[in-house]
């Protein structure tokens, strides 16, 4: 008995996708492990500065932010161009709210982290050091006297 | 009888719903982690002391001034940032025990015994109002890298070739009394006209 093949009838399995979601499954912990939550959204145009001997923030937990910057295009109808000091999601109506806004995160800290606590400045390279020194005095006032200047890493050195 | 198979579960909606995780953390989520210069601020000073200036002999000062053309001046001469690291070296080490550069003192100090070094020495750092915040930041980088470079000079020479970071804990603490870190931010004042927006 002869068997004859039929016309083009051999097809091309499918592409087996079962171990698609294992990839997917795999990027997603990859992410997941590697990267933190957004603290805030920003309402201010962040260049950071660059500079070379930078030491890493060890405990985040430990951090709170104060971002100084122009505001976003958006944002700049209501809130002029000059730098502004945003306070996590509004911005600074006067230099005395930085001072109530760390007490305030202060106190939410647990006790034995309060000492510890780091304010990081994250501003943009363009800012004049006025706005920059009245937020410092503010953090003096309010004995947050652990700062962190967030830079971004230069590679040549002078 | 015939045995029943057991119907096996479709999981091709598995794909979709990883999808979904995935992209939900990489929008919520950022990479960055964050480095910076890390600096102790002094306390806040009371209203009676602010008028009194604190005694400290002029041969350990090194002032450093940055004004509002991000413009620089140490000790009364201009100067450009490239050159601040080593001008600061020579200060915080003064090798050559020059009578313009900071005194010595003998301390006793663990690993190295009895030493001379400059403990008075004070680097303090004064801007402008209108000073931008990146030339200010090269200016700590510039100081803070003397430190180091010196750190681990010292590292190298005493501990067989290590660096600074390569160290235990105890020996990093006799190191950094060897090198204690100096950087005065010193109070606001304005030199020159002011042009630094304020709130």
């Amino acid at each position: 008995m002869a068997k004859f093949r039929k016309e083009g009838g051999k097809r091309l399995p499918a592409i087996s996708t079962a171990s698609l979601p294992d990839i997917i499954f795999m990027l997603l912990f990859f992410f997941m492990t590697t990267t933190t939550m957004k603290e805030n959204t920003m309402m201010v145009d962040l260049k950071l500065p660059e500079a070379t001997e930078l030491t890493k923030l060890e405990k985040k937990s430990l951090a709170k932010y104060v971002y100084i910057g122009v505001p976003k295009r958006e944002l700049q109808k209501q809130n002029g161009t000059e730098a502004r000091v945003q306070l996590d999601d509004a911005f600074a109506k006067k230099p005395a709210d930085v001072g109530v806004y760390i007490a305030k995160k202060r106190d939410a800290m647990p006790e034995s982290d309060q000492p510890l606590m780091i304010v990081s400045l994250k501003v943009d390279k363009d800012t004049k050091m006025g706005v920059v020194t009245d937020v410092k005095q503010e953090l003096r006032k309010a004995y947050a006297c652990r700062i962190y200047y967030t830079a971004n890493e230069r590679s040549n050195s002078y | 009888m015939k045995k029943r198979e057991i119907q096996e579960i479709n999981a091709s909606s598995m794909a979709d719903i990883s999808f979904l995780l995935l992209i939900f953390f990489l929008v919520t989520t950022s990479m960055a982690t964050d480095k910076g210069l890390f600096r102790t601020l002094p306390p806040p000073v009371e209203q009676k002391k602010q008028n009194e200036e604190i005694e400290v002999n002029k041969r350990n000062i090194m002032l450093v001034l940055v004004n509002s053309s991000d413009k620089l001046m140490v000790n009364g001469e201009v100067m450009d940032v490239m050159s601040l690291k080593e001008k600061a070296k020579e200060f915080i080490d003064n090798p050559a025990n020059k009578e313009n550069l900071p005194e010595k003192e003998t301390v006793d100090i663990d690993y190295f015994g009895k030493c001379r070094i400059t403990t008075k020495h004070v680097i303090s750092l004064q801007n402008d109002r209108g000073t931008s915040y990146q030339a200010y930041i090269a200016v700590q980088n510039e100081l803070v890298a003397a430190y180091n470079e010196l750190r681990d000079e010292i590292s190298a020479k005493k501990f067989e070739g290590r660096k600074y970071s390569q160290l235990t804990e105890s020996e990093q603490e006799a190191v950094r009394k060897y090198y204690p870190l100096k950087i005065s931010e010193a109070e606001p004042k304005n030199y020159g006209q002011v042009t630094g927006g304020a709130q």
